[in-house]
C-alpha cells in the first residue's frame, strides 16, 4: 500500500476515534431508558437518578394545572404514574386526556416523575380506535 | 369500485411478477423477444396501478365511508383538496402512492431504454420489478386501502358497514408543506431503485466503466434533490405548525430520511472521481446500494412501529417482512459484489494525501460515519433492548455532539476540495490559494470574538463559512477572467456562459454556496433564546430587542373550529413595527385535536416567533412564549438556492449558447448568424 494510502488511513483512524469520543460523551448525556409504566413499577429501585423516558395513556380527566407547571397520571396495563412537567417547552398539540404519551425526566423523593419532556402521539394513525367505536 | 382498484392491484403484481422472471428468462436464454414482453408487463403494471390509484382517488373525493381509508382520513366537511391528499393521510393509502411512484419511475425507465443497453436491460427490468413486486405484495395483502369497513354484531355475524361521517384529516396535516411532503420524500427514496438496478446489471454483465453511472446521473442528482427538498420542508412544517420553536428533533423518522440522504451526497461526489481517474469503483457499487437499502429502511422505520416515534404508524406485521426483504437484497448485491471484485479495481493508485481523489475520499468517509452515528443512535433502543433488555434511547445531545464536528469538517471539505489538484497538489500552489479566503475568515473570526461571541462551534462555522464563500467566488472569478480574456464578452455574460458551459462543476458550485447559506442560518441555533409569560391586555413582555404588549384576547368559531386569539403588538425601540395575532385552535372532528397556529415574523437576521400556549389555570390569564431565533430565515433562503443549483446541474445540453466570440463589421455581414433554439 502506497504512502498516501497509509496517511490516509491514519488520518481517518484519528478523525474517527476523535468522533467516537464525542459521541461516547453526548450519549452518556443523553442516554434515557425507555419503558412503560407497568415495567417502570417493577423496577423501581434501580432508577433513581437514572433518566427515564416513560411511555404510557394519559389519563383522562387527570391533567391539572398547579401553578406554573402542569400534573397528570399516565397508565399503561393496570399501572399508573403521576408525571410532573417542570420543562419550559410549549405542551403538544397531541398531548390531551387519552393520548399516547412519553414523558421524559427524572424520579422525585416523592415518587413522582419529573418531566422535563413531553411527547405524544402523533395522530395520522386511526385503525385500532376507529374499530372500537364503530361496533 | 373498490372492488375494482383492489382487482387492478392484484393484476398489477401479476404483471410484475412476469416481468421479473420473463426478463431474467430472456437474459439467460439470450431471447429478445421474451425480455420484449416483460417489459411491456412492466408498462402494463404501471398502467394498473394508475386504475387502482384512480380508484381509490374517486373514493376518496365521493367521500364513499364504506371503504375503510377514506372513512379514517376525511370528513365530509374537508375541502376537495385535502380529501384527495388524505391519500397519504393514512398507511394503507399512502403504500398505494409509494407502489404507483415506484412503477412509474420503473416505466419510464423501461421506456428510456428501449433502444438502449440491451445487454443490460433485462438485469435492470428484473431488479425493478423485484423492488415493485416486494411492494406490491405488501399493498395488497398488508395495507390494502381498499378494504371495507365491517361491523361485527353481538351474535358474532359480520356485516358491511358505511358510518355518517369519517374521522377528518388530522388538522396537523392540513398545511401546504405538509401535503407536499410525503409525495416530495417518496420521490426521493424511491428513486434511487434506478441508479441500484443499473449497479446490480453493470455486476452481473460484468460492465463495471461507468457506464451504468453515466446513465442514471440524471435520475440520482433527481432524487437526491427531492430527497433534500422532503427534509426541508418537514423542517419547515414543524417550525411553523407544531410551536416549539425548532425544525429538527433527531426524530426517528426524520433520522431516516436524512440517512440515505448522506450516503447519496456520498455517492453523487464519489462517482466523479470514478468517471476522471477509474477510482473507488468499489466505494461506488457500496454507496448505490446502501443508498437504496436505507430508502427501504426509511419507510420500514415509519411503518413498522419498531421505533417508537411521535411520527410512527405503528404496524408490526409489516416489520418481519421488511426485514427479509433488505437482508435478501444486502446479501444478493454483497455476494456479486464479492464475486466481481476483479472487475472493480482501481485504475490509479492514491498518489497523495494533498489531492482531490483523497478529499473526495475523506468526504466519503465523513458521510458515512455521519450516517453510522445517526442509525446507531436511531436503532439504539433496538440493540439495547435485544442485549440488555430495556430500550435505552438517546437524544439530540448525542446526534449533535457527533453531527456538529462533521458537518463543520464537511464544510471545510466543501471549500478546499477545489482547492487541491487531482494526483497531487504542490505546497506552493495550496499556500497561494488559501491565502485569499483565509484572510476575510479569521478577519470574521477576530470581528465576532471582539464582539463576544465565544462558542466555539459557532465560531469556527462562521470562519469557515467566510471561508468556503471565498474559495467559491474565487471559482467564479478566475474561470469568468479566463473567459473574458478569450472570447471578449462582458463580465456578467462570460460568467452565465461560463456556467452553461460547465453545468456540473458551476452548478455545484452554487449548491455548495447555499450549504454555506444553510449553515450559517442552522449556527443561529446555537443563539436561540426565549421566555414565557402569564399575561393580560396590557401586560408587556421582552425579547431582545422587541417589546411585546397583549392588547386583547378573544374567543371565535368557524365552520372547521374553535379558536382562541391573542392580540399583540411588538415594538422595537419604541416604535410599534407590527401586530401579531397567535392562536389556538380546537378542530371539531378529528377528536378536538388541538393545532397552536404561531405567529411569525421572519427576517434574516432573526425570527421573532410568538405562541399561545393557553389559558392559565385561574382562566384569567394567557401563557405567551416568545422565541427569538436568529438566522433562520437562511436555512430556508439556502435551500431555495440549492434548489436552483441542482436545477442548473440538470439543465439539458444546448446546441448553442449566448452570444459568441466579437466578428468585425465587415466578418459580421458576411456571416449568417442567428441562434437555433430546439
Amino acid at each position: 500500500m502506497s504512502s498516501a494510502n497509509w496517511k490516509f488511513l491514519l488520518g481517518g483512524a484519528v478523525v474517527v476515534a476523535a468522533l467516537s469520543w464525542l459521541g461516547f460523551v453526548g450519549f452518556q448525556e443523553s442516554k434515557s431508558y425507555y419503558i412503560t409504566v407497568d415495567e417502570f413499577s417493577a423496577m423501581k429501585n434501580d432508577l433513581q437518578g437514572k433518566t427515564l423516558k416513560i411511555a404510557g395513556d394519559v389519563v383522562e380527566g387527570s391533567i391539572e394545572r398547579s401553578g406554573p407547571g402542569l400534573e397528570f397520571v399516565i397508565t399503561h396495563s393496570g399501572k399508573n404514574l403521576k408525571v410532573r412537567y417542570v420543562g419550559r417547552d410549549v405542551l403538544p398539540d397531541t398531548f390531551k386526556g387519552g393520548s399516547k404519551a412519553v414523558v421524559e425526566g427524572t424520579l422525585s423523593e416523592d415518587g413522582v416523575l419529573l418531566a422535563r419532556h413531553i411527547e405524544a402521539k402523533c395522530a395520522s394513525k386511526y385503525e385500532a380506535e376507529y374499530n372500537k367505536k364503530t361496533t | 369500485m373498490s372492488n375494482f382498484g383492489a382487482f387492478c392491484l392484484l393484476l398489477a403484481l401479476c404483471l410484475s411478477l412476469y416481468g421479473l422472471f420473463a426478463s431474467l428468462l430472456g437474459a439467460i436464454l439470450k431471447q429478445h423477444r421474451i425480455v420484449r414482453s416483460a417489459e411491456r408487463a412492466a408498462i402494463a403494471s404501471c398502467a394498473s396501478i394508475l386504475l387502482s390509484l384512480a380508484a381509490l382517488l374517486y373514493l376518496l373525493a365521493t367521500s364513499d365511508f364504506s371503504v375503510a381509508h377514506v372513512a379514517q382520513s376525511t370528513n365530509r366537511e374537508l375541502p376537495v383538496f385535502y380529501k384527495l391528499a388524505a391519500l397519504w393521510g393514512a398507511h394503507d393509502g399512502s403504500m398505494l402512492l409509494w407502489v404507483f411512484v415506484t412503477a412509474v419511475f420503473s416505466g419510464i425507465v423501461v421506456l428510456q431504454n428501449r433502444f438502449r443497453y440491451r445487454d443490460m436491460m433485462p438485469y435492470v427490468v428484473a431488479v425493478l420489478m423485484f423492488n415493485l413486486s416486494f411492494f406490491l405484495i405488501l399493498n395488497l395483502f398488508l395495507s390494502n386501502p381498499f378494504n371495507e369497513l365491517v361491523q361485527v354484531l353481538p351474535d358474532g355475524t359480520m356485516h358491511k358497514f358505511s358510518p355518517q361521517d369519517g374521522r377528518g384529516l388530522n388538522p396537523l396535516l392540513q398545511y401546504w408543506a405538509m401535503i407536499i411532503h410525503p409525495p416530495i420524500l417518496y420521490l426521493g427514496f424511491i428513486g434511487f431503485v434506478v441508479p441500484f438496478a443499473f449497479a446490480i446489471a453493470a455486476l452481473i454483465t460484468r460492465q463495471l466503466g461507468d457506464t451504468w453511472i453515466r446513465t442514471t446521473r440524471r435520475w440520482t442528482l433527481i432524487t437526491w434533490l427531492f430527497l433534500g427538498v422532503g427534509l426541508i420542508l418537514g423542517g419547515k412544517w414543524a417550525y411553523v405548525e407544531l410551536g416549539w420553536g425548532g425544525y429538527w428533533g433527531w426524530d426517528p423518522v426524520e433520522n431516516s430520511s436524512l440517512m440515505p440522504w448522506l450516503t447519496g451526497t456520498a455517492f453523487l461526489h464519489s462517482v466523479i472521481v470514478q468517471e476522471r481517474k477509474g477510482m473507488l469503483k468499489v466505494w461506488n457499487v457500496l454507496l448505490v446500494v446502501i443508498t437504496y437499502l436505507l430508502g427501504i429502511f426509511g419507510t420500514f422505520i415509519t411503518r413498522s412501529g419498531i421505533i417508537n416515534s411521535v411520527h410512527a404508524f405503528a404496524d408490526s406485521k409489516l416489520g418481519v417482512f421488511f426485514l427479509y426483504y433488505m437482508l435478501l437484497v444486502l446479501g444478493g448485491s454483497l455476494f456479486l459484489i464479492i464475486d466481481r471484485l476483479p472487475y472493480l479495481k482501481s485504475e490509479r493508485r492514491l498518489d497523495s494525501v494533498l489531492s482531490r481523489e483523497s478529499a473526495f475520499l475523506f468526504n466519503n468517509l465523513l458521510l458515512l460515519v455521519a450516517c453510522f452515528a445517526v442509525l446507531w443512535g436511531t436503532m439504539f433502543p433496538v440493540l439495547s433492548n435485544w442485549v440488555e433488555g430495556t430500550k435505552i434511547t438517546v437524544g439530540p445531545p448525542f446526534f449533535n455532539s457527533v453531527g456538529i464536528p462533521i458537518g463543520l469538517m464537511l464544510l471545510f471539505l466543501t471549500g478546499v476540495g477545489p482547492l487541491f489538484a487531482w494526483r497531487k497538489t504542490s505546497v506552493e500552489s495550496l499556500r497561494r490559494a488559501f491565502l485569499w479566503p483565509m484572510a476575510p475568515a479569521l478577519l470574521v473570526c477576530i470581528a465576532l470574538l471582539v464582539s463576544g461571541m465565544r462558542s466555539f462551534y459557532s465560531l469556527v462555522s462562521f470562519t469557515l463559512c467566510m471561508f468556503v464563500l471565498v474559495t467559491i467566488a474565487q471559482e467564479f472569478w478566475k474561470g469568468t477572467r479566463v473567459r473574458v480574456r478569450n472570447t471578449g464578452e462582458n463580465f456578467a455574460l462570460a460568467m452565465v456562459n461560463l456556467t452553461l458551459k460547465n453545468k456540473r462543476r458551476y452548478g455545484g458550485y452554487v449548491v455548495h454556496l447555499s450549504i454555506v447559506l444553510m449553515f450559517v442560518g442552522l449556527t443561529g441555533n446555537a443563539f436561540n433564546r426565549q421566555t414565557s409569560q402569564a399575561m393580560v391586555p396590557g401586560d408587556e413582555m421582552q425579547i431582545g430587542r422587541y417589546t411585546l404588549k397583549m392588547t386583547d384576547y378573544r374567543d371565535g368559531d368557524s365552520p372547521n373550529y374553535q379558536y382562541g386569539r391573542v392580540t399583540l403588538e411588538v415594538y422595537r425601540g419604541g416604535k410599534l413595527i407590527r401586530t401579531m395575532q397567535p392562536e389556538k385552535r380546537f378542530y371539531k372532528a378529528s377528536d378536538g385535536q388541538s393545532t397552536t397556529e404561531v405567529a411569525l415574523y421572519s427576517k434574516p437576521l432573526e425570527d421573532l416567533y410568538v405562541v399561545f400556549a393557553g389559558v392559565s389555570n385561574d382562566g384569567k390569564r394567557y401563557e405567551i412564549t416568545a422565541h427569538l431565533n436568529p438566522l433562520v430565515w437562511w436555512v430556508w433562503f439556502g435551500a431555495a438556492v440549492m434548489v436552483v443549483g441542482t436545477l442548473i446541474t440538470l439543465l439539458p445540453d444546448r446546441r448553442i449558447s449566448f452570444a459568441t466570440a466579437q466578428l468585425s463589421a465587415a466578418e459580421a455581414a458576411a456571416v449568417e448568424t442567428g441562434v437555433q433554439a430546439k
